[in-house]
C-alpha cells in the first residue's frame, strides 16, 4: 500500500473543514472497503481523514423518523431492538452482507460509499471506466456473470454491492449530508447514480460533502417485510440478485408496497411500477406474477448474466411470498 | 503545518502537541520526525520517507506505546512490530478470516483495519486467550472435537468461535454456521468446529 497522510478527527464540523482544504481527502470510517482497494492500488488517496471519533453512532426515533448516524455500525443497527422492531427489512438486509468481523466495523456511510466489486474495476491490469474513464468496459463482451440489467449504459454495467442500500431505498430513507456551510438532504433514492456516461461517480455526494445520517420515516411495512439474497453459496457472497420487498395488507388488500433489487443495477433498482400495480390488490400469486413480470420492463443481458432475466421475476415473486406468509 | 511548527517553537515536543491536538496530522517531513523514527530504531531509509506517528495500543492485557507508519495494518504491526505470530495473514483482503482477533471485545479482520485507526484500543489475539498453561474452554475444545485440519486458519476460527458464543449467536448448527461463514477456510461447514462451539457455548459462560 502507497503511504499517505492520515490524519484524526473528533466533529463533524473539523472533519469538513480539513475536507475543505483538500478536496482529494478521503474520510476513512471502517474502511473494510477503502483499505481493501488500496492494498491492489485501485485507489490511492494522498491523504486520509479518520472520522471514527466523530460521535454518530445514534440509533434513535426522533418524532416519525428513525435516525441512524454514519458512523453507526453495521452490527449495532442489524442488532438495535428499535430497528428490529420498526424495520426488521433492514436488520434482515444487514445480517445478509458480508461476515460478522466486517459488520462489526463498516459503517453506514460507508456502506453507501462502498466501491463495485466487478472483476474489471478491481484489476488494474484491465479496462475499466469506472476506475480509469476512457479506458473502456471490460465487463461488456467480457465476463458479466455478476452484472447488470437494468440501467446500463456502453461505458459501464457493474451494480453497486450493497444489501443494506436496497433496503434503505424500498424504506423511503432520507440521507442527510453536510458541508462546511450547512446540511442538506437528499433522497436515498437519488443518492446513488446511474453510469451514463461518468461511471466513475457512484452517488450524488460533492467532493466537499459528509454524510452524516439516515431519517426513515416509520411505516406499517414491519409485520410483511423480507429481504430475499441469491448468491452462489448459502453466507458472506454478493447477491446475484436480492429483493427487499415490503408489504402493508389491509382487509385482505394490499394498501402499501415497497419493492427494491439489488445486485441488477448501478444503484439500488426501486419497482415503482410493480409498487403502483400492487396497491389496492390482493395479495395472491396472480398478482405477484404481474408484478413481476411488469418490473423486467427494459431489462437487458449480456450473455453470462441472461440467467437474470428470468431469476429476477422469481425472485421478486418469491420475496412477495415469503414477506407476505409472515404472521 | 504549519501550526505544528508554531506549537514546537513554544517549546512543546512534536508528541505533545500530537497529543493535545484533536487532530493529529502526519507526514510533515521535519528533521524531527527523522529523528524520532531513528529513536525507534526504524529503518532509516524509510524513516527519510515517512514519519511514524504515534500509537498507544493494549495487545493481550500489555500496553504498548509505540509509532507506526499509518499504512501498517494491525495485521502486520501484530505480526512485524509485535511478533505475535499467532495471527495469520490468509488472503489479506478481509476475505477468509484467518486474521480475525478482538477489539475491545468485537470480533475484526485486522488486515482491514489501519493499526492508527486503533488507538487506545484493547486487542486480544489468540496469543491472549489462554491463561499461563490454561487453556482457553475454545482451544480445548477444539483440540477435543479436532476442530483443525492444516491448522493454519485455526486462530481465527478460535477468535471467531468465542465471539460469536460471546454475542449469543449459537441457537442452532445453522446459525453457528451462518456466524462462522466469516472464516471461510473450513467455512462453519466443518462439523467439528460447530461441535466445539456448541459444547462451549452449553457452559453457558462469558468467554
Amino acid at each position: 500500500m502507497i503511504n499517505f497522510q492520515y490524519l484524526r478527527t473528533t466533529s463533524a464540523k473539523s472533519a469538513l473543514a480539513l475536507l475543505q482544504k483538500d478536496k482529494n481527502a478521503k474520510f476513512i470510517a471502517g474502511g473494510t472497503n477503502l483499505i481493501d482497494l488500496m492494498k491492489r492500488g485501485v485507489t490511492s488517496p494522498e491523504k486520509l481523514i479518520d472520522i471514527n471519533h466523530v460521535p454518530l453512532r445514534q440509533i434513535e426515533l426522533v418524532g416519525h423518523n428513525i435516525i441512524i448516524g454514519a458512523l453507526a455500525s453495521n452490527t449495532n443497527v442489524a442488532e438495535n431492538k428499535l430497528i428490529k422492531e420498526k424495520l426488521p427489512l433492514l436488520a434482515m438486509a444487514l445480517n445478509a452482507g458480508a461476515s460478522a468481523q466486517l459488520r462489526n466495523v463498516a459503517t453506514v456511510g460507508g456502506n453507501m460509499m462502498q466501491r463495485t466489486r466487478c472483476g474489471y474495476f478491481y484489476d488494474t491490469e484491465m479496462p475499466c471506466n469506472k476506475r480509469e474513464p476512457g479506458s473502456g468496459c471490460g465487463a461488456i463482451g467480457g465476463f458479466n456473470r455478476m452484472h447488470a440489467i437494468f440501467g446500463t449504459s456502453d461505458k459501464c454495467i457493474a451494480v453497486h454491492p450493497s444489501d443494506m442500500c436496497v433496503a434503505l431505498t424500498a424504506l423511503d430513507a432520507v440521507v442527510v449530508i453536510a458541508n462546511a456551510k450547512g446540511e442538506r438532504k437528499l433522497l436515498f433514492k437519488d443518492f446513488h447514480r446511474l453510469p451514463g456516461d461518468t461511471p466513475q461517480l457512484d452517488n450524488n455526494l460533492k467532493a466537499d460533502e459528509m454524510i452524516i445520517r439516515l431519517e426513515i420515516p416509520a411505516n406499517n411495512l414491519a409485520a410483511h417485510s423480507h429481504y430475499l439474497k441469491v448468491r452462489d453459496r448459502a453466507s458472506y457472497a454478493f447477491a446475484l440478485v436480492s429483493v427487499a420487498a415490503a408489504v402493508e395488507i389491509s382487509d385482505n388488500k394490499i394498501k402499501d408496497v415497497r419493492l427494491a433489487m439489488g445486485g441488477v443495477a448501478h444503484k439500488p433498482w426501486r419497482l415503482t411500477a410493480s409498487e403502483d400495480f400492487l396497491k389496492g390488490k390482493e395479495a395472491n400469486a396472480q398478482n405477484f406474477e404481474q408484478a413481476a413480470s411488469l418490473a423486467m420492463s427494459g431489462a437487458k443481458g449480456f450473455g453470462e448474466n441472461d440467467f437474470k432475466l428470468a431469476m429476477s421475476p422469481n425472485s421478486i415473486i418469491e420475496a412477495l411470498n415469503l414477506a407476505t406468509a409472515k404472521v | 503545518m504549519q501550526s505544528s511548527d508554531k506549537e514546537s517553537n513554544r517549546g512543546d515536543t512534536r508528541r505533545d502537541f500530537l497529543k493535545k491536538s484533536s487532530v493529529i496530522t502526519a507526514i510533515a517531513l521535519t528533521p524531527a520526525a527523522a529523528v524520532k523514527a531513528a529513536e525507534n530504531q526504524a529503518d532509516e531509509r524509510f524513516a527519510e520517507l515517512f514519519e511514524k506517528i504515534p500509537l498507544n495500543i493494549t495487545v493481550n492485557n500489555k500496553a504498548y506505546s509505540t509509532s507506526v507508519e499509518p499504512r501498517v495494518t494491525l495485521l502486520d504491526y501484530l505480526r512485524e512490530e509485535l511478533h505475535l505470530t499467532g495471527t495469520k495473514k490468509g488472503c489479506d483482503h478481509g476475505q477468509c478470516g484467518a486474521c480475525t482477533l478482538h477489539a475491545d471485545g468485537e470480533r475484526i479482520n485486522s488486515c482491514l483495519s489501519l493499526a492508527v485507526m486503533n488507538e487506545g484500543k484493547k486487542i486480544t489475539t489468540i496469543e491472549g486467550l489462554a491463561s499461563g498453561a490454561e487453556l482457553h474452554p475454545m482451544q480445548a475444545a477444539f483440540i477435543k472435537h479436532d476442530g483443525f485440519q492444516c491448522g493454519y486458519c485455526t486462530p481465527g476460527q478460535i477468535m471467531s468461535a468465542v465471539a460469536c458464543v460471546n454475542e449469543g449467536h449459537t441457537g442452532s448448527r445453522a446459525e453457528i454456521a451462518e456466524y462462522m461463514s466469516g472464516n471461510i477456510c473450513r467455512c462453519g461447514a466443518y462439523p467439528n468446529i460447530v461441535d466445539a462451539i456448541i459444547e462451549v457455548s452449553k457452559g453457558g459462560a462469558k468467554v
